[in-house]
Protein backbone atom coordinates (compact mmCIF):
# COMPACT_ATOMS: atom_id res chain seq x y z
CA UNK A 1 0.00 0.00 0.00
CA UNK A 2 2.43 2.29 1.07
CA UNK A 3 4.59 1.61 -1.76
CA UNK A 4 2.11 3.04 -4.42
CA UNK A 5 0.96 6.19 -2.79
CA UNK A 6 4.25 6.87 -0.80
CA UNK A 7 2.72 7.96 2.32
CA UNK A 8 5.58 8.31 5.04
CA UNK A 9 4.38 5.37 7.65
CA UNK A 10 5.60 3.21 10.51
CA UNK A 11 6.39 -0.07 10.53
CA UNK A 12 4.12 -2.35 8.55
CA UNK A 13 4.30 -5.76 9.03
CA UNK A 14 2.60 -8.20 6.37
CA UNK A 15 2.72 -11.63 6.76
CA UNK A 16 6.01 -12.06 5.24
CA UNK A 17 7.79 -8.98 4.85
CA UNK A 18 8.52 -6.28 6.73
CA UNK A 19 8.81 -3.02 5.72
CA UNK A 20 11.30 -0.15 7.48
CA UNK A 21 11.34 2.74 7.64
CA UNK A 22 14.21 4.71 7.81
CA UNK A 23 14.65 8.37 6.10
CA UNK A 24 18.63 8.90 6.84
CA UNK A 25 21.16 10.42 4.38
CA UNK A 26 22.93 8.45 2.57
CA UNK A 27 26.29 10.40 3.30
CA UNK A 28 25.74 10.73 6.88
CA UNK A 29 28.47 9.21 7.84
CA UNK A 30 30.51 11.06 5.76
CA UNK A 31 28.64 14.03 7.42
CA UNK A 32 29.50 13.45 10.47
CA UNK A 33 33.13 12.68 9.79
CA UNK A 34 33.35 15.98 7.96
CA UNK A 35 31.15 17.69 11.27
CA UNK A 36 34.31 15.83 12.83
CA UNK A 37 37.04 18.00 10.82
CA UNK A 38 35.35 21.03 11.18
CA UNK A 39 35.48 20.65 15.43
CA UNK A 40 39.23 19.70 14.66
CA UNK A 41 39.52 23.15 12.65
CA UNK A 42 37.35 25.35 14.90
CA UNK A 43 38.96 23.79 17.91
CA UNK A 44 42.60 24.88 16.73
CA UNK A 45 41.21 28.24 15.15
CA UNK A 46 41.93 26.92 11.87
CA UNK A 47 40.23 27.72 8.50
CA UNK A 48 39.78 25.62 5.52
CA UNK A 49 38.96 26.27 2.24
CA UNK A 50 38.08 23.30 -0.03
CA UNK A 51 38.81 24.21 -3.52
CA UNK A 52 37.51 22.34 -6.32
CA UNK A 53 37.80 22.20 -10.41
CA UNK A 54 38.25 20.10 -13.47
CA UNK A 55 41.55 18.88 -14.04
CA UNK A 56 44.10 21.73 -15.15
CA UNK A 57 42.11 24.67 -14.19
CA UNK A 58 45.07 26.43 -12.38
CA UNK A 59 44.30 25.39 -8.39
CA UNK A 60 47.85 24.33 -7.88
CA UNK A 61 49.05 27.59 -9.68
CA UNK A 62 46.56 29.63 -7.75
CA UNK A 63 47.58 27.95 -4.51
CA UNK A 64 50.99 28.71 -5.28
CA UNK A 65 50.88 32.06 -5.50
CA UNK A 66 48.81 32.82 -2.89
CA UNK A 67 51.04 31.21 -0.21
CA UNK A 68 53.59 33.56 -1.61
CA UNK A 69 50.97 37.02 -1.02
CA UNK A 70 49.75 35.57 2.58
CA UNK A 71 52.81 34.04 4.23
CA UNK A 72 54.02 36.64 5.46
CA UNK A 73 50.66 37.11 7.84
CA UNK A 74 49.03 33.82 8.14
CA UNK A 75 50.78 30.07 9.03
CA UNK A 76 49.81 27.90 5.82
CA UNK A 77 49.34 24.12 5.14
CA UNK A 78 48.04 22.38 2.10
CA UNK A 79 45.98 19.11 1.81
CA UNK A 80 46.43 17.82 -1.70
CA UNK A 81 44.34 15.41 -3.43
CA UNK A 82 45.02 13.33 -6.33
CA UNK A 83 44.48 10.01 -8.21
CA UNK A 84 48.27 9.53 -8.67
CA UNK A 85 51.51 11.00 -8.06
CA UNK A 86 52.78 13.63 -5.03
CA UNK A 87 53.64 16.35 -7.77
CA UNK A 88 51.48 19.20 -6.58
CA UNK A 89 52.30 18.82 -2.68
CA UNK A 90 55.91 18.67 -3.94
CA UNK A 91 55.16 22.17 -5.99
CA UNK A 92 53.76 23.43 -2.58
CA UNK A 93 56.32 22.41 -0.24
CA UNK A 94 59.31 24.69 -2.26
CA UNK A 95 56.98 27.58 -1.21
CA UNK A 96 57.81 26.62 2.29
CA UNK A 97 54.76 25.71 3.38
CA UNK A 98 53.37 21.91 4.81
CA UNK A 99 51.86 19.76 2.42
CA UNK A 100 50.29 16.39 2.49
CA UNK A 101 49.69 14.29 0.24
CA UNK A 102 46.09 11.88 -0.39
CA UNK A 103 46.87 9.74 -3.17
CA UNK A 104 42.87 8.13 -3.82
CA UNK A 105 44.19 5.65 -5.96
CA UNK A 106 41.42 5.96 -8.42
CA UNK A 107 38.75 7.31 -6.21
CA UNK A 108 37.30 10.44 -7.74
CA UNK A 109 37.15 12.70 -4.90
CA UNK A 110 38.10 13.50 -1.20
CA UNK A 111 36.09 12.32 1.69
CA UNK A 112 36.03 13.45 5.02
CA UNK A 113 37.72 10.55 6.44
CA UNK A 114 40.40 10.55 3.82
CA UNK A 115 41.10 14.81 5.06
CA UNK A 116 40.82 13.89 8.43
CA UNK A 117 43.65 10.91 8.18
CA UNK A 118 45.87 14.03 6.20
CA UNK A 119 45.11 16.41 9.54
CA UNK A 120 46.74 14.10 11.89
CA UNK A 121 50.38 14.45 9.85
CA UNK A 122 49.60 18.90 9.93
CA UNK A 123 50.55 20.50 13.21
CA UNK A 124 47.32 22.17 13.34
CA UNK A 125 48.14 24.18 16.13
CA UNK A 126 50.76 25.96 14.83
CA UNK A 127 48.31 26.76 11.40
CA UNK A 128 45.88 29.58 10.60
CA UNK A 129 45.17 28.30 7.26
CA UNK A 130 44.44 24.75 5.39
CA UNK A 131 43.82 24.78 2.00
CA UNK A 132 42.45 21.62 0.21
CA UNK A 133 42.89 20.88 -3.11
CA UNK A 134 40.30 18.33 -3.96
CA UNK A 135 40.97 16.20 -7.03
CA UNK A 136 40.11 17.71 -10.43
CA UNK A 137 36.60 17.08 -11.08
CA UNK A 138 33.42 18.76 -11.29
CA UNK A 139 30.92 16.27 -10.60
CA UNK A 140 32.12 13.72 -7.45
CA UNK A 141 33.68 16.33 -5.15
CA UNK A 142 30.71 18.43 -5.15
CA UNK A 143 28.52 15.55 -3.13
CA UNK A 144 31.25 15.11 -0.28
CA UNK A 145 31.57 17.53 2.58
CA UNK A 146 34.82 17.85 3.92
CA UNK A 147 34.87 19.93 6.58
CA UNK A 148 35.80 23.11 5.08
CA UNK A 149 34.59 26.55 5.90
CA UNK A 150 34.10 27.42 2.31
CA UNK A 151 34.13 26.16 -1.23
CA UNK A 152 36.00 27.73 -3.59
CA UNK A 153 35.24 26.76 -7.26
CA UNK A 154 37.72 27.55 -10.18
CA UNK A 155 36.39 27.57 -14.22
CA UNK A 156 39.34 28.26 -16.15
CA UNK A 157 38.49 30.62 -19.03
CA UNK A 158 39.81 27.62 -21.47
CA UNK A 159 36.41 25.80 -20.67
CA UNK A 160 33.95 27.85 -21.75
CA UNK A 161 31.52 29.97 -19.78
CA UNK A 162 28.61 27.66 -19.85
CA UNK A 163 30.29 24.98 -16.89
CA UNK A 164 28.32 26.24 -14.43
CA UNK A 165 25.22 25.12 -16.45
CA UNK A 166 26.53 21.97 -16.88
CA UNK A 167 27.72 21.19 -13.71
CA UNK A 168 24.76 22.87 -11.18
CA UNK A 169 25.48 20.83 -8.12
CA UNK A 170 29.29 22.14 -8.14
CA UNK A 171 28.63 25.43 -8.75
CA UNK A 172 25.47 25.74 -6.47
CA UNK A 173 27.96 24.89 -3.85
CA UNK A 174 30.78 27.72 -4.90
CA UNK A 175 30.95 30.22 -2.39
CA UNK A 176 33.64 32.09 -4.26
CA UNK A 177 33.93 31.24 -8.03
CA UNK A 178 37.08 32.39 -9.62
CA UNK A 179 37.42 32.72 -13.60
CA UNK A 180 41.24 31.53 -13.84
CA UNK A 181 43.63 31.96 -16.92
CA UNK A 182 41.81 35.18 -17.92
CA UNK A 183 45.38 36.20 -19.26
CA UNK A 184 44.31 34.03 -21.87
CA UNK A 185 40.84 35.76 -22.53
CA UNK A 186 42.07 38.14 -25.65
CA UNK A 187 42.45 34.77 -27.57
CA UNK A 188 39.81 33.28 -26.11
CA UNK A 189 36.98 35.44 -27.81
CA UNK A 190 33.93 32.72 -27.10
CA UNK A 191 34.54 33.08 -23.24
CA UNK A 192 32.76 36.48 -21.99
CA UNK A 193 32.90 36.48 -17.91
CA UNK A 194 29.64 37.73 -17.74
CA UNK A 195 27.82 34.79 -19.01
CA UNK A 196 30.12 32.45 -16.74
CA UNK A 197 28.00 34.99 -14.06
CA UNK A 198 24.68 34.45 -15.13
CA UNK A 199 24.88 30.92 -15.06
CA UNK A 200 26.10 31.04 -11.77
CA UNK A 201 23.19 33.18 -10.64
CA UNK A 202 20.73 30.93 -12.66
CA UNK A 203 21.77 28.43 -10.00
CA UNK A 204 20.05 30.75 -6.86
CA UNK A 205 24.03 31.25 -6.23
CA UNK A 206 25.19 34.84 -5.23
CA UNK A 207 28.57 34.18 -4.74
CA UNK A 208 30.96 36.36 -5.89
CA UNK A 209 32.48 35.83 -9.54
CA UNK A 210 36.27 37.14 -9.64
CA UNK A 211 38.42 36.71 -12.71
CA UNK A 212 42.27 36.58 -12.23
CA UNK A 213 45.34 35.04 -13.65
CA UNK A 214 47.74 33.37 -11.13
CA UNK A 215 50.59 32.93 -13.70
CA UNK A 216 50.88 36.64 -15.01
CA UNK A 217 49.41 38.01 -11.62
CA UNK A 218 46.15 40.07 -12.69
CA UNK A 219 43.89 40.86 -10.47
CA UNK A 220 45.01 38.75 -7.22
CA UNK A 221 44.36 41.58 -4.94
CA UNK A 222 40.84 40.95 -5.48
CA UNK A 223 41.34 37.18 -4.87
CA UNK A 224 43.41 38.08 -1.12
CA UNK A 225 40.73 40.73 -0.54
CA UNK A 226 38.26 38.03 -0.34
CA UNK A 227 40.04 35.48 1.37
CA UNK A 228 40.84 38.06 4.21
CA UNK A 229 37.58 38.99 4.77
CA UNK A 230 36.10 35.48 4.66
CA UNK A 231 38.70 34.60 7.50
CA UNK A 232 37.80 37.47 9.77
CA UNK A 233 34.49 36.51 9.33
CA UNK A 234 35.06 32.61 10.13
CA UNK A 235 37.53 33.54 13.04
CA UNK A 236 34.75 35.40 14.65
CA UNK A 237 32.65 32.66 14.48
CA UNK A 238 35.13 30.73 15.96
CA UNK A 239 35.44 32.94 18.57
CA UNK A 240 31.95 33.01 19.67
CA UNK A 241 31.84 29.44 19.47
CA UNK A 242 34.63 28.95 21.98
CA UNK A 243 33.65 31.16 24.04
CA UNK A 244 30.19 29.09 24.55
CA UNK A 245 31.73 26.40 24.72
CA UNK A 246 33.81 27.80 27.64
CA UNK A 247 30.87 28.77 29.22
CA UNK A 248 29.17 25.34 28.98
CA UNK A 249 32.18 23.71 29.82
CA UNK A 250 32.08 25.78 33.43
CA UNK A 251 28.17 25.58 33.37
CA UNK A 252 28.92 21.67 33.14
CA UNK A 253 31.24 21.74 35.89
CA UNK A 254 29.38 24.11 38.48
CA UNK A 255 26.59 21.45 40.15
CA UNK A 256 29.76 18.50 40.41
CA UNK A 257 31.66 20.85 42.44
CA UNK A 258 28.61 22.44 44.69
CA UNK B 1 31.66 7.93 -10.51
CA UNK B 2 31.12 8.37 -6.60
CA UNK B 3 28.22 5.64 -7.05
CA UNK B 4 29.91 3.01 -5.91
CA UNK B 5 30.83 5.09 -3.10
CA UNK B 6 27.86 6.25 -2.44
CA UNK B 7 26.32 2.51 -2.55
CA UNK B 8 29.04 1.26 0.28
CA UNK B 9 27.56 4.48 2.23
CA UNK B 10 23.82 3.10 1.71
CA UNK B 11 24.55 -0.56 2.47
CA UNK B 12 26.35 -0.25 5.34
CA UNK B 13 23.22 2.26 6.83
CA UNK B 14 21.06 -1.03 6.10
CA UNK B 15 23.71 -3.41 7.96
CA UNK B 16 22.63 -0.67 10.85
CA UNK B 17 19.13 -1.18 10.42
CA UNK B 18 18.69 -4.92 9.78
CA UNK B 19 21.49 -6.01 12.73
CA UNK B 20 19.27 -6.62 14.64
CA UNK B 21 16.26 -7.55 12.97
CA UNK B 22 15.45 -11.30 11.13
CA UNK B 23 15.10 -11.59 7.37
CA UNK B 24 16.62 -11.52 4.47
CA UNK B 25 16.72 -7.69 2.70
CA UNK B 26 14.51 -7.79 -0.49
CA UNK B 27 14.45 -4.01 -1.62
CA UNK B 28 16.13 -0.85 -0.76
CA UNK B 29 14.27 1.90 -1.62
CA UNK B 30 15.99 5.69 -1.57
CA UNK B 31 14.91 8.92 -2.28
CA UNK B 32 17.25 10.63 -5.42
CA UNK B 33 16.96 14.26 -5.92
CA UNK B 34 18.80 16.16 -9.46
CA UNK B 35 20.44 18.41 -7.67
CA UNK B 36 21.99 15.32 -5.21
CA UNK B 37 24.99 15.28 -7.71
CA UNK B 38 24.07 11.32 -7.87
CA UNK B 39 23.10 9.54 -11.45
CA UNK B 40 19.98 7.22 -10.70
CA UNK B 41 21.32 4.96 -13.56
CA UNK B 42 24.51 4.69 -12.07
CA UNK B 43 23.73 4.24 -8.62
CA UNK B 44 21.57 1.15 -10.45
CA UNK B 45 24.83 0.15 -11.83
CA UNK B 46 27.17 0.38 -8.90
CA UNK B 47 24.29 -1.57 -6.37
CA UNK B 48 24.80 -5.21 -6.78
CA UNK B 49 29.03 -4.90 -7.04
CA UNK B 50 28.37 -3.11 -3.72
CA UNK B 51 25.87 -5.61 -2.52
CA UNK B 52 28.52 -8.72 -3.15
CA UNK B 53 29.08 -10.08 0.28
CA UNK B 54 27.09 -8.56 2.18
CA UNK B 55 23.14 -8.44 3.86
CA UNK B 56 21.93 -6.66 0.98
CA UNK B 57 23.38 -9.32 -1.78
CA UNK B 58 20.60 -10.30 -3.97
CA UNK B 59 18.30 -7.27 -3.01
CA UNK B 60 16.83 -4.69 -5.07
CA UNK B 61 17.27 -1.03 -5.50
CA UNK B 62 14.49 1.06 -6.43
CA UNK B 63 14.67 4.75 -6.64
CA UNK B 64 12.42 7.10 -5.97
CA UNK B 65 13.03 10.67 -8.29
CA UNK B 66 12.52 13.85 -6.39
CA UNK B 67 11.52 17.06 -8.53
CA UNK B 68 12.94 20.43 -7.96
CA UNK B 69 10.83 23.11 -5.92
CA UNK B 70 11.99 26.82 -4.81
CA UNK B 71 10.44 28.89 -3.32
CA UNK B 72 11.07 32.64 -4.25
CA UNK B 73 12.60 35.62 -1.66
CA UNK B 74 11.73 38.55 -3.85
CA UNK B 75 7.52 37.09 -4.54
CA UNK B 76 7.24 34.42 -2.43
CA UNK B 77 5.88 31.83 -5.40
CA UNK B 78 6.60 28.45 -5.17
CA UNK B 79 7.60 26.43 -8.56
CA UNK B 80 9.27 23.43 -10.07
CA UNK B 81 12.25 24.08 -11.39
CA UNK B 82 15.10 22.41 -13.65
CA UNK B 83 18.72 21.95 -12.56
CA UNK B 84 20.69 24.63 -14.10
CA UNK B 85 17.91 27.33 -13.64
CA UNK B 86 16.47 27.24 -10.15
CA UNK B 87 14.53 30.62 -11.18
CA UNK B 88 11.04 31.60 -9.92
CA UNK B 89 8.70 31.04 -12.10
CA UNK B 90 6.50 33.69 -11.18
CA UNK B 91 8.96 36.74 -11.71
CA UNK B 92 11.58 35.14 -12.89
CA UNK B 93 14.19 36.03 -10.07
CA UNK B 94 16.97 34.01 -9.63
CA UNK B 95 16.83 34.55 -6.09
CA UNK B 96 15.02 31.38 -4.88
CA UNK B 97 15.64 29.27 -2.09
CA UNK B 98 16.10 25.12 -2.30
CA UNK B 99 12.45 23.83 -1.03
CA UNK B 100 13.70 19.89 -2.41
CA UNK B 101 15.73 18.33 -5.03
CA UNK B 102 18.96 17.90 -3.56
CA UNK B 103 17.99 14.57 -1.66
CA UNK B 104 20.09 11.36 -1.27
CA UNK B 105 17.88 9.58 0.98
CA UNK B 106 17.17 6.00 2.19
CA UNK B 107 13.85 5.89 2.69
CA UNK B 108 12.57 2.07 3.77
CA UNK B 109 14.12 -1.36 4.01
CA UNK B 110 11.80 -4.15 2.97
CA UNK B 111 12.81 -7.64 4.36
CA UNK B 112 11.07 -10.77 3.62
CA UNK B 113 10.65 -12.95 7.04
CA UNK B 114 10.64 -16.25 7.55
CA UNK B 115 8.00 -16.16 10.22
CA UNK B 116 5.49 -13.73 11.63
CA UNK B 117 7.26 -10.66 13.31
CA UNK B 118 7.23 -10.79 17.14
CA UNK B 119 4.94 -7.95 17.76
CA UNK B 120 2.45 -8.66 15.03
CA UNK B 121 2.67 -12.81 16.94
CA UNK B 122 1.70 -11.18 20.48
CA UNK B 123 -1.32 -9.30 19.34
Amino acid sequence: MCETCGCSAHQTSAKDTETVEVLGRLLDANDRAADHNRDHFDDHRVIAFNIMSSPGAGKTALLEATIDALKPDFRIAVIEGDLETDNDARRIRAHGVPAVQITTGGACHLDARMVHEALHDLPLRQLDIVFIENVGNLVCPASFDLGQHRNIVLLSATEGDDKPAKYPVMFRAADLVLLTKMDLAPVLEDFEPLRAEKAVRDLANAAPVITLSARKRINLDAWEAWLRGEIAKIRATQQTVHSANEARHEHHHHPAVA
Amino acid sequence: MHELAICQALISQVRDVVRERSGRVQRVRVGIGPLSGVEPRLLEDAYPLACVGTCAEGSQLAIEQMNIRVRCRICGAESEAAPNRLLCAACGDWRTELLSGDELMLLRIELETQEEPMESANV
